[in-house]
């Protein structure tokens, strides 16, 4: 028979690095001590509880009414759209049935469309995380509708199982001279709630990402409402006065599309 | 030409041996995506049984891009070794797969004729294959390459250490990097992926690594893994440039939307190699490819993202890389749904990689909106690890916080050498031990009783400016 093990210590398991103090260098796992070869079970945790708060928030449903009532106060008036994508697994299997309509969206829509289309046309979408625009969008639009001041704004328009792209039809539908996307980004471990803020003028459908402006990660500990909604505004009367937008309008900050969106 | 099938009463035409290969392809979205799958299971089977009768001279008769219309095809038929590939002359698609897991296609046969094997031959024979069939199959294909580490021997496993940050910052990256080389990794390459595509940043990190592995002697090699073109400005400059980096596909209008074509890539391995860095060999290339890309790009020609994918280890193949990986998960759903189809392209892409002679590693990888978790990736890993896997990534606790997936960590490298008994690369190896960083038998010390070691001078120097 083998011997027992002497009583075993907790100190002395899954100890350390002795390199801790650099992990303020990185946002990167680093020092995360041992249990043999594998991870302790401190940092098997963490990373399965981030990833639990990511995968919770792509699958997470928009609560168009909470949102629709929190967007209440800015005084206008508030649709939902949605795409042909008719359930989450055929959203993420399928970004080009995100990207358009269903017909019935595109038959209320279309009802209310004008021939003298709006300056702007705000877009508010799930994407691949419906906690951000759940919880960033109104924040967001109050900050930003007092700089758009002297423009005309057609309808809030919520939108799910929703692409960026989806929002070059809804203002096709209501011949809107620029449309603004914000929309749920791919959730990271560290951020299941980033808002992106997509900026497109003279969207029609198969208006492609080059066209398009992006500001990305806006929440409190990325980029703030105000900051934002200030860019965004300064964006939207660039793209406007020029008529373009995307990497051919000469403004910054940061033109393009990131894969994935 | 067309191909016909019967199956009890039902018959099915394909009516190109690119709708061919598409429908025997085991079903994954990014097919469904392009309207290139099977539209039901049976058709997938008569497309797999027609397939298996196919000669492999087929594919030398019809190309599936035309030749005068891709240079990736021109690659394949101008460099296609006669020679090499008459042993397999007389066999179909369906035969080869039968003859590369007989005794007598061994690793010298398999490496013999690597050189006839065009990437289409490769991709068809995968279809045919279970997952069980391209393990055994590429863990006999030795592929060995060299730079100042010699990677791909049997019986090793390399990392590439990843230590990517968000902003660049330097001493976040040397924080991760010490922090990889304790763990025993880095002995692949260490390969940044830079935020930044300013040459002042980027020269920066090179010179940053070239100091790091100059002061310690580290037998390994550094790679900042930007676009071709700054590497090449890099090296007109004067920066210490190990390797040249590129992502590459397999078709010419793929490349062209990464901005590259075959002049390129050959200017810039002549470029590295003109700098003579290497000690124990002269492979200077790094590439990365991908399922899904061809068609994220609407560059795929109705081919199968399988097939696309094997044609770009022809590119590979004309610059005798270092390394080349597939980043198998990281494109998303919409190409590989779940853990089983990353599973699957994983081990394809590794098996056709083997089969045509490249030193294939995998990025062991998935994003936050694919089903799939770490669990699956140890799944994965571990398969690779069986199937001989040149080298994996090592990433600080698999989550890479600059392109926001998760990867395959130091530990996990850890892991995979403990169950299968893999040792490091010789040279490195040899470092490890000398820091008495690993013992003997290649076991990672208890880091806490070594703090005399170079490296924790390294680790101090970047802690005493914090203290300051």
């Amino acid at each position: 028979m083998s011997e027992l093990p002497k009583l075993i210590s907790k100190e002395s398991l899954a100890p350390s690095d002795p390199w801790t103090e650099l992990r303020s260098l990185t946002p990167a796992r680093i020092a995360l001590g041992r249990s043999g070869a594998s991870l302790p079970t401190r940092e098997v945790l963490a990373l399965g509880i981030a990833h639990a708060q990511a995968r919770d928030a792509v699958q997470a449903a928009l609560q168009v009414d909470v949102l629709a009532a929190a967007l209440l106060p800015l005084g206008l008036p508030t649709i939902h759209a949605q795409s042909a994508a008719t359930s989450r697994t055929a959203y993420l299997a399928r970004p080009d049935w995100g990207r358009r309509l269903s017909p019935d969206s595109r038959g209320t829509l279309e009802a209310l469309a004008r021939s003298d289309g709006p300056d702007v046309l705000l877009v508010i979408a799930d994407g691949l995380s419906a906690v951000a625009p759940q919880q960033h969008a109104a924040p967001l639009l109050s900050a930003l509708l007092p700089q758009l001041q002297g423009l005309s704004l057609g309808p809030l328009v919520i939108a799910t199982q929703a692409r960026v792209a989806l929002a070059d039809e809804i203002a096709e539908c209501f011949a809107a001279k620029l449309v603004v996307c914000l929309i749920g980004e791919r959730p990271g471990l560290s951020s299941p709630d980033s808002l992106g803020a997509y900026v497109t003028a003279a969207p029609r459908v198969g208006s492609v990402d080059a066209e398009r402006n992006c500001l990305s990660n806006i929440r409190p500990q990325g980029l703030g409402y105000d900051e934002a909604a200030s860019q965004l505004a300064g964006l939207i009367r660039a793209a406007l006065a020029a008529g373009i937008s995307g990497v051919a309008l000469a403004y910054s900050p940061a033109p393009s599309l990131p894969p994935s969106a | 030409m067309s191909y016909r099938a019967a199956i009890g009463l039902r018959s099915y035409v394909f009516d190109s041996l690119a709708e061919l290969l598409a429908k025997a392809s085991p079903m994954r979205s990014g097919d469904a995506l392009a309207g290139v799958a099977a539209a039901s299971a049976e058709q997938r089977m008569a497309a797999r049984a027609t397939l298996a009768d196919l000669p492999l001279t087929a594919f030398l008769d019809e190309a599936l891009i035309a030749y005068e219309a891709d240079e990736v095809t021109r690659l394949i038929v101008d460099s296609h070794d006669a020679a090499a590939f008459a042993p397999l002359r007389s066999l179909t698609v369906g035969s080869f797969r039968d003859w590369l897991l007989s005794d007598a296609a061994s690793s010298a046969v398999l490496a013999a004729v690597a050189p006839g094997i065009t990437p289409e031959m490769a991709a068809a024979v995968s279809k045919l294959m279970r997952n069980q069939d391209l393990i055994l199959a590429a863990r006999k294909c030795r592929v060995v390459t060299a730079f100042r580490s010699t990677i791909g021997l049997p019986g090793r496993l390399a990392i590439r250490l990843q230590p990517n940050h968000p902003t660049d910052d330097a001493r976040g990256i040397l924080a991760a990097t010490l922090d990889g080389l304790m763990y025993g990794a880095g002995d692949a390459c260490i390969g940044i992926n830079p935020a930044s595509d300013e040459p002042a940043k980027l020269r920066a990190l090179w010179e940053m690594l070239d100091a790091l592995i100059a002061r310690y002697e580290i037998p390994t090699q550094s790679c900042v893994l930007a676009h071709v073109t700054r590497q090449i400005e890099a090296i007109k400059a004067g920066a210490p440039v190990d390797l040249v980096f590129q992502s590459v596909g397999g078709t010419e209008a793929l490349n062209r939307s990464f901005g590259i074509n075959l002049a390129l890539l050959r200017e810039a391995q002549d470029a590295a190699l003109s700098l003579k860095r290497g000690t124990v060999g002269s492979n200077v290339m790094y590439f990365e490819t991908g399922q899904g890309a061809a068609l994220s790009a609407n560059a795929h020609h109705g081919l199968d993202q399988q097939t696309c994918e094997a044609r770009a280890y022809a590119v590979c193949r004309a610059f005798r890389p270092l390394l080349v990986n597939t980043v198998v998960g990281f494109i998303g759903p919409e190409y590989l749904f779940d853990a089983k189809q990353i599973i699957r392209a994983g081990l394809e892409d590794h098996f056709c990689g083997k089969l045509l002679g490249l030193p294939m590693g995998v990025d062991v990888c998935y994003t936050n909106h694919a089903e799939a978790d770490q669990d699956d990736m140890d799944t994965l890993l571990t398969l690779l690890g069986a199937a001989g896997v040149n080298y994996v990534m090592g990433v600080p606790g698999a989550d890479d916080v600059m392109l926001g997936y998760q990867s395959t960590s130091f530990h996990d490298g850890l892991a995979l050498r403990e169950m299968l008994g893999l040792k490091h690369a010789p040279e490195f190896e040899s470092w490890l031990q000398r820091l008495q960083l690993i013992d003997a038998q290649g076991r990672l010390q208890d880091a806490r009783s070594l703090q005399a070691l170079p490296l924790h001078e390294a680790i101090n120097q970047l802690g005493d400016g914090l203290r300051r």
